[in-house]
């Protein structure tokens, strides 16, 4: 029966679609409020209020108060400015670098691709956090180490895709034919190689959101990331540990802000996934 | 197969090299060797009496000199001693390690237990009620960070429920019961996707669409022949998860007091105890690579399959 399969393909076009623009637009409303956080807080998130400490969640304040009775909700919101807007940095940074290693290295080939790829798989043989813990370790906290300890562990993934795909490029007729009729190296680059293996990467990118913000929070909870009084979800949890037998709204509610956010980009990654590969379509 | 394990042994040297040579780099360009630690917080110490103490410890050497009397020194198990207790670093660092493996091997026999189980069952119901309801729950179970489940746990099975003390009194299984729990969730929500995904692979295999047709009944064909050859692929993809759980026990760690490898390393790291950091960065690096190594190596011994196509290109 055919035309049962190609309206059932053209139903599942039309959902993919419908999911992408559903996710991407929460993603970015979450993108935005990050970004305008402090316009966005119904009270001074470090603004102290001695006798509304510690006060459960009432309609004033959502997410009750802290135990220096700071709203919680204020405090939450803007955490996602360390919170989100770090952790996209962060892809940012590692898909650039590794991306650039790995075009480079498909590209030149010979010693220069031996020994970064060597080096690459030095990276690799770590198991990530032990290493992350150790970076940030040693260079001491703070969110801008934070992300320089992360970025260090996962940019040899990035290099690994970039390599593999600007080598099955460079086998291919029409890079060939710009090589012999004389376009430079960066224009082959720039115009022929990296537009042809973006797509790959940006999906690896995408997928990786979700992952980073965890460990990203997971090194502030240790202590590794934002310091107080910054509002960072991981370290604000960290910090009301504490309070999770009297207040654990406290504790908690960064919690959720994080599961929430690593939810919508982790459904965002999948779907750009599911649109960029129907292979991969249907749950498999 | 023997060629294959003598080849993959001697991958592993320049792999181990790297491991080392980076542990050290990194706690060199930290800035602060020993000296500092030592005559940091003393005020004003004559140059002359750095330099003395540089000699003796040698850092007065240049860097690949230092290096390889090290490595020498850590392969004897001598990796120093701590900047804070003034312990040898090799003696604590083995006398916390079983606690670590311990929950390690908890939370992968709790992984198995929850997660093929359900993996089999969301495979069987392909696409039914049952099937979205546990790829949800495995979705939701990816995008808790560990230390939110951590404290979620916490919350319910010991303040709200009073089973379960809220720090670990030692290394008991009554306390072994939430840091296990804690990293089997995170660990099943991975892998009861992927198990899944194996047996139904495995089931949509043409032998399985025979044996429908001859009339073998469906559970004979899932217990006898699906989930008999998934396995291997299963028990292989965990195997190869234990480099993450090593990791990430250290934050389960610090959270319920788990007298660990990981509580040590962070401990260590708030308290600059550089020694200690790159023992534990070091051995939890090479006990990572060995395992993958095992791993890889039993799953050729195992599967035919892949140890005849070995043998071809040898």
């Amino acid at each position: 029966m055919p035309e049962v399969t190609v309206r059932k393909q053209k139903i599942r076009k039309n959902s993919v679609r419908t999911r992408l623009i559903i996710f991407g637009v929460l993603a970015l409303l979450l993108l935005l409020a990050s970004i305008f956080a402090e316009y966005l807080t119904p009270y001074d998130p470090y603004i102290q209020d001695l006798n509304n400490a510690k006060a459960a969640p009432t309609p004033a304040h959502l997410f009750g108060t802290d135990r220096y009775g700071r709203d919680m909700l204020s405090r939450v919101i803007v955490g996602s400015r360390a919170s989100i807007y770090s952790t996209l940095l962060l892809v940012a940074i590692i898909t650039a670098i590794g991306t650039c290693v790995g075009v480079f290295c498909g590209w030149h080939g010979k010693f220069i691709d031996v020994v970064l790829m060597r080096i690459s798989d030095m990276f690799l043989a770590f198991p990530g956090l032990v290493f992350a813990l150790a970076v940030a370790g040693v260079l001491g906290g703070g969110l801008q180490n934070a992300i320089i300890a992360l970025a260090a562990i996962s940019w040899p993934k990035y290099a690994r895709i970039a390599r593999s795909q600007t080598l099955a490029q460079k086998e291919t007729p029409y890079l060939k034919a710009a090589k012999l009729s004389g376009s430079s190296t960066v224009k082959i680059i720039f115009k022929h190689i990296l537009p042809n293996i973006i797509g790959p990467i940006l999906v690896t990118s995408m997928l990786d959101i979700g992952t980073m913000m965890m460990e990203l929070a997971g090194l502030s909870f240790l202590g590794l990331g934002a310091k107080p009084p910054t509002a960072e979800w991981g370290s604000m949890m960290s910090d009301t540990r504490s309070l999770l037998t009297t207040a654990p709204w406290v504790t908690l509610s960064p919690g959720f802000a994080i599961f929430i956010s690593v939810m919508v980009f982790n459904l965002l990654g999948d779907t750009i996934r599911d649109y960029a590969d129907p292979r991969s379509r249907g749950g498999r | 197969m023997k060629k294959y394990v003598i080849h993959r042994l001697i991958q592993l040297i320049p792999v181990l090299f790297g491991i080392t040579l980076l542990s050290f780099a990194m706690m060199r360009i930290a800035g602060s060797d020993a000296i500092t630690e030592l005559y940091g917080d003393k005020g004003a110490v004559a140059q002359e009496i750095i330099d003395a103490k540089r000699a003796e410890l040698g850092l007065d050497r240049p860097f690949i000199e230092q290096y390889f009397s090290w490595l020498t020194g850590m392969l004897r198990g001598d990796m120093g001693v701590s900047y804070v207790s003034g312990k040898n670093v090799f003696d604590t660092f083995v006398a916390k390690l079983p606690a670590t493996l311990l929950l390690t091997l908890l939370s992968i026999i709790a992984t198995i237990l929850i997660s093929i189980p359900l993996g089999v069952l969301a495979a069987v119901n392909h696409d039914r009620i049952v099937d979205y309801i546990l790829r949800f729950l495995s979705f939701i179970g990816n995008s808790l960070p560990n230390f939110f489940v951590a404290l979620l746990l916490m919350q319910l099975l010991s303040i709200k429920l009073g089973w379960l003390p809220v720090i670990s009194n030692g290394t008991t299984l009554r306390s072994a019961i939430m840091p296990t729990l804690t990293l089997a969730i995170a660990m099943s929500a991975k892998y009861m996707r992927q198990v899944r995904a194996t047996v139904l692979e495995e089931l949509n295999k043409d032998y399985v669409t025979g044996a429908k047709a001859r009339g073998v009944r469906n559970h004979v064909i899932l217990w006898k022949s699906v989930i008999k050859s998934s396995m291997l692929t299963i028990i292989t993809l965990l195997a190869l998860s234990i480099g993450s759980l090593l990791g990430g026990t250290a934050i389960i760690e610090s959270i319920f007091m788990w007298d660990g490898v990981g509580k040590l390393a962070v401990d260590s790291i708030t308290m600059r105890d550089y020694p200690l950091i790159q023992a534990y960065v070091v051995w939890m690096a090479i006990i990572y690579v060995c395992v993958n190594l095992i791993t890889d190596l039993l799953y050729h011994a195992l599967d035919p399959r892949i140890r005849l196509g070995v043998s071809e290109d040898a």
